[in-house]
């Protein structure tokens, strides 16, 4: 019996077809690989590329000449303490004038390109430095916040060529626009607003803080809840139940509330919390319940797990000793098992975070103007405002919305790496 | 008849090895491995559990590529070919090998023994296919308590009678050589007899090389010993001599029980 | 009110105390392992943040005009106290004297805390089942079974006069079911070859240095919630599909459900390729080595050995995904239709279960109409759905799982 057998060559003849069948397998795989990665990259780059322009915004600095005219008063005299809106906007007309020459439609340029929050403020402002130095007469350097049919022209380059654009915006006053810019009066900063403010119907003043607010007290009444509950229902089933009918079927509502679509749970929130309790409406405190019963099943099973996984000499070690069950428990197993039950916990409130669908079946979707400061009043939450705006017609507000995916991820990356660092020095130390 | 067989061994032994070292990561479990497998005899590699039989078992149909972080060094070569210079797939073909758990396919009996034969495409036809089946199995002594049901999983078979159709599914592929890795470790003793027997049954065909833990089945069944202990070969030889008349101190240690 | 004021204070400087006390004796408060841990002590001071937390969060609730509505709600109260009383018996276990005598019932006590904790995931499926139940029941009074189960036509929208055409709306669900499908099967279509290839390269053929890169990047496809994911399907992939499609000169709605489908079948991935790992980690070695060792390349291993004792996992895990894509809402809401059209084209816009649901109960609502009842009834019909396909999953892992082991 040599190698050189008839099998053996009939085995090498058919060796390069079943090589190439091998090669052809890897392939499968990287090219599955490849294309989840690929999306992955596409995923980050397009967020991240509609995400940008949200970040900053533009002003217009202009001269302004505090004239006696407007104010119907001399030269030299101090401002007055009370200044008109209408008084602010005509200061602000003034100064554009002043920068380009007399215009005979300055006020539709400055409610073309200026937004009508800045006349609101240019009041507020001079009226709170009245006192301090001002005269009739003066001039100040101010800036004023664009809006958005401004803000899109300067993005663009005000390179649109249609006689009126997408924003309404004239040949004419993209032109005056231009030579705003190009004589550097127009500067760029960081849109600080987005995060100190609510919700907005203009794009220029819109931000996540009253999101962000929601989302928090959302998460916190779920975490009061669920962590407690999870953690006892855990300690329960892994310590004391006893194998009967009813802990078997308390296992099985646990698998199948982790299956349970989201949003019945959100239908259960609306037709019990909501109908038949009558707790507020759009209210975080039932927004964190709902949340609550749906991040339940994975605080179980993290904790039971991590339960399951402390030794079981320790147990005999503490009822050798005389202590009672509910002490060896308490006193020796679950501090053992804490990171592990933290660490599933961190992951279930991660998930509760960007959980939407049930908030909106509670009427957490809603245009909310006030961050709310307790749990009972009306709010939306980080998720929702990025549904709402991504629903949005104007770009600046799909803008927004990348932008709050951004908060979004950064919060949820922060939650998860707190949970695999938890998870990494149990393991060492364990 | 003896001395001549004697003969046909020296000059040309099945496998020789030369040099072989083998790591796993940074630990190094075999040292310098040499040894010569003769032609169609049983070949025992005995020593203490972790001194490294299996895995130069593994080395000679190279499952240890299969094994992260395993490193060889060294040659061994079947029939003077070298088994690195070898496809592993083509190589693994001719070799057999049986493990320590009986390790059937979640299959039918009949594709159980099938399944090498269909994926090196040693069959033509369902008749041929039939024939060897029925060939393998009555090779490994199963034919009689299986021929009825050959339909049925694997499975259903007893442990040892798993086993044997693991050998079965060996020899369907007409081997020129099996490995087996303590193929009796898991089977009741009544088992293990009947294994034995095949194993000298088969020895008239084929070159055997197994892995015992048991010195008394190395003793039963081999016609040559090798004794591993640490990852090194301390003394091989014809197994009366290993076990009558040790030349090695370890070795007779060993087979008296004080090193285990 | 005066009473729940009360309990409040009175357990947020209890509380507070205890808080102190614990922090003072142990200065290894937040260190955690299980040598220095505090026997019970961070327990207790847990409780005793939970104590501040909730005393913080009732007393301004309590002062907000709001709140009326809250107290009145005697569930909550309970559920408050029961919550102090909790911690009370916490705390109580972990200070009673040695030789208390009342020991055994704190004991008790403790325990009856523990198991009644355990009794809320049954109390929600209960909760989950009647609610929805009870809805649907009123819905079938207006709408019978059969025309809900198998009436071809869905427009709930009722017309505002009473005597205009199809007033009463329509309530046939099957274009409903057939736009769920659609875009389910799109989905899993995407996911389980993409899914299940991954899993296997990664598990079978991969160096460990590839694998520790991409399955934590796989992992952060399945940590991205899903409004996220229908951010991408509503503005990026559904418009960039839309100029694809005219520019070889094909008719794509604008939310289309080839869009929507692909997004959820991305979302799958990470989903499918975990659960196949599992299933193909499973195998015993054995059998791999049994069919390497017969001179199988690995891939022929995979394929004729591994997978089919894989498969009842595998499937599993497809199922599982199955039942999570006619659930998922926020992709298909934000990147799927509202229309409910009889159609299998998957360029145009169908609508689904969740969207429908969704569509129903936002804004305003009267809980008389039909129209708001039938969203329970979608959504009984969606948890029945994946009730079904759940178990069936679960029947598979246990029925033929074990085989190997």
């Amino acid at each position: 019996m040599k190698y050189s057998d008839i099998s053996n060559r009939r085995v090498d003849q058919r060796l390069k077809r079943r090589q190439r069948a091998e090669r052809r397998y890897r392939l499968y795989g990287q090219v599955a690989i490849t294309l989840a990665l690929l999306f992955l990259l596409m995923f980050f780059a397009s967020i991240i590329t509609r995400a940008v322009p949200a970040f900053y915004y533009h002003r217009v600095n202009l001269t302004l000449e505090l004239s006696p005219k407007v104010f119907a008063g001399r030269q030299g005299e101090p401002l007055p303490r009370k200044i008109t809106e209408r008084q602010a906007k005509s200061l602000m007309e003034d100064a554009i004038a002043l920068e380009l020459g007399a215009l005979a439609q300055r006020e539709r340029l400055r409610r073309a390109l200026i937004a009508p929050l800045a006349a609101l403020e240019l009041k507020q402002l001079l009226e709170k430095e009245a006192e301090v130095r001002h005269r009739l007469g003066d001039r100040l350097l101010l800036p004023f916040v664009l809006n958005s049919a401004g803000e899109n022209c300067i993005r663009n380059a005000c390179a649109n060529s249609a006689e009126v654009d997408d924003f309404g915006l004239s040949e004419g006053q993209r032109q005056a626009l231009s030579i705003l810019h190009k004589r550097g009066l127009i500067t760029r900063h960081f849109n600080l607003v987005f995060f100190t403010h609510s919700d907005s119907r203009s794009s220029e003043s819109a931000g996540i803080l009253g999101a962000l607010l929601g989302s928090f007290w959302a998460l916190l009444i779920a975490f009061l809840l669920a962590f407690p509950l999870g953690l006892f229902t855990a300690i329960h089933l892994q310590e004391f139940a006893p194998r009967n009918r009813l802990t078997y079927l308390i296992e099985v509502a646990i698998y199948n509330l982790a299956a349970v679509p989201s949003i019945v749970f959100g239908l259960l929130g609306l037709a019990i919390f909501l109908n038949w309790w009558h707790l507020p409406r759009s209210a975080p405190l039932v927004g964190g319940m709902v949340l609550a019963l749906m991040t339940l099943p994975t605080i179980v099973v993290a904790s039971r797990n991590a339960l399951a996984a402390v030794a079981g000499g320790i147990r005999s070690a503490g009822l050798a000793l005389g202590a009672s069950r509910v002490q060896v428990v308490f006193h020796h197993v679950l501090p053992s098992a804490m990171p592990g039950i933290l660490t599933g916990t961190i992951i279930g409130m991660a998930q509760a975070l960007g959980e939407t669908a049930p908030l909106l079946m509670i009427g957490m979707v809603a245009f909310i103007a006030q961050a709310p400061l307790s749990p009972l009043e009306p709010a939306t939450a980080l998720p929702v405002q990025i549904f709402i705006w991504a629903d949005h017609p104007d770009p600046a507000f799909s803008s927004r919305s990348a932008a709050a995916i951004l908060v979004m991820l950064v919060f949820l990356i922060v939650m998860n790496s707190l949970a695999v660092i938890l998870r990494r020095s149990f393991e060492r130390s364990g | 008849m003896k001395t001549q067989q004697n003969k046909k061994e020296q000059i040309a032994p099945k496998v020789v090895a030369r040099g072989v070292n083998v790591y796993y990561g940074e630990k190094q479990a075999l040292f310098q491995v040499k040894l010569e497998v003769p032609h169609r005899r049983v070949t025992s590699l005995i020593g203490p559990s972790g001194c490294g039989k299996s895995t130069f078992l593994r080395c000679i149909n190279r499952m240890n590529d299969v094994i992260a972080g395993c490193r060889v060094e060294g040659s061994i070569t079947i029939d003077g070919l070298d088994v690195s210079s070898l496809d592993a797939v083509a190589l693994r073909a001719r070799i057999g090998m049986v493990f320590q758990k009986p390790n059937p396919f979640p299959k039918s009996i009949y594709e159980n023994v099938a399944y090498g034969v269909r994926i090196h495409g040693l069959a033509d036809t369902k008749d041929e296919m039939d024939a060897i089946v029925r060939r393998s199995l009555a090779r490994a002594g199963l034919a009689r308590e299986v021929s009825e049901r050959l339909n049925d999983p694997a499975y259903s078979l007893s442990g040892g009678q798993q086993q044997r159709l693991c050998i079965a599914r060996a020899i369907a592929l007409q081997p020129e050589l099996i490995l087996m890795d303590e193929p009796c470790s898991s089977l009741d003793p009544i088992a293990t007899a009947r294994i034995e027997n095949l194993i000298a049954e088969l020895s008239r065909n084929y070159t055997i090389l197994i892995v015992t833990h048991s010195m008394q089945q190395a003793a039963r069944v081999s016609h040559r010993t090798v004794f591993f202990h640490l990852g090194r070969v301390i003394e091989s030889g014809e197994t009366t001599q290993v076990f009558t008349n040790p030349k090695r101190k370890q070795t007779e240690r060993y087979i008296t029980g004080r090193i285990g | 009110m005066a009473f729940v004021t009360s309990v409040f204070v009175f357990s947020a400087l209890a509380g507070l105390v205890v808080y102190l006390h614990t922090f003072a004796r142990s200065r290894s408060f937040l260190r955690i392992d299980s040598y220095s841990f505090p026997n019970a002590s961070m327990l207790v001071g847990f409780g005793a943040a939970l104590l501040v937390a909730v005393t913080l969060l009732g007393i301004p609730s309590l002062l907000s005009p709001l709140a009326s509505s809250v107290v009145r709600s005697p569930l909550v109260v309970v559920a408050l106290c029961a919550l102090v009383g909790a911690c009370a018996v916490f705390i109580f276990v972990r200070y009673a004297p040695r030789n208390f005598p009342a020991h055994k019932m704190v004991e008790i006590s403790a325990r009856a805390i523990l198991f009644l904790s355990s009794t809320v995931a049954v109390a929600t499926t209960i909760a989950i089942v009647v609610s929805l139940l009870f809805e649907t029941l009123r819905f079938l009074e207006d709408v019978p079974l059969f025309d809900f189960l198998f009436g071809l036509h869905w427009s709930p929208q009722t017309a505002l006069f009473e005597d205009e055409v199809g007033s009463s709306g329509a309530f046939g669900a099957v274009p409903v079911i057939l736009g769920t499908l659609l875009i389910t099967f799109i989905a899993i279509a995407v996911a389980v070859p993409i899914g299940l290839f991954a899993a296997i390269y990664l598990s079978e053929f991969a160096k460990s240095s590839t694998r520790s890169i991409v399955k934590p990047l796989l992992e952060i496809l399945s940590g991205i919630p899903t409004v996220v994911y229908g951010f991408f399907a509503a503005l990026v992939l559904a418009p960039t599909i839309r100029v694809f499609g005219e520019a070889i000169g094909l008719q794509v709605a604008s939310e289309s459900a080839l869009a929507a489908g692909l997004v959820m079948g991305v979302m799958l991935i990470p989903f499918i390729s975990s659960l196949s790992d599992d299933a193909l980690k499973a195998v015993p070695r054995d059998l791999r080595d049994a069919s390497l060792a017969l001179g199988a390349t690995q891939g022929e291993t995979i394929a004729k050995v591994v997978l089919p004792a894989a498969f009842p996992g595998v499937l599993a895990g497809v199922l599982l995904a199955f039942s999570r894509a006619i659930g998922e809402t926020m992709i298909v809401v934000m990147a799927a239709g509202l229309a409910a059209k009889l159609t299998f084209n998957p360029l145009a816009a169908p609508t689904t279960i969740t969207v429908q649901i969704v569509t129903l109960l936002v804004g305003d609502q009267e809980f008389d109409s039909s129209k708001t009842l039938s969203a329970f009834a979608l959504g009984m019909l969606l948890f029945c759905i994946t009730l079904i396909i759940n178990a069936s999953a679960l029947f598979a892992t246990r029925r033929y799982g074990a085989r190997y082991e």
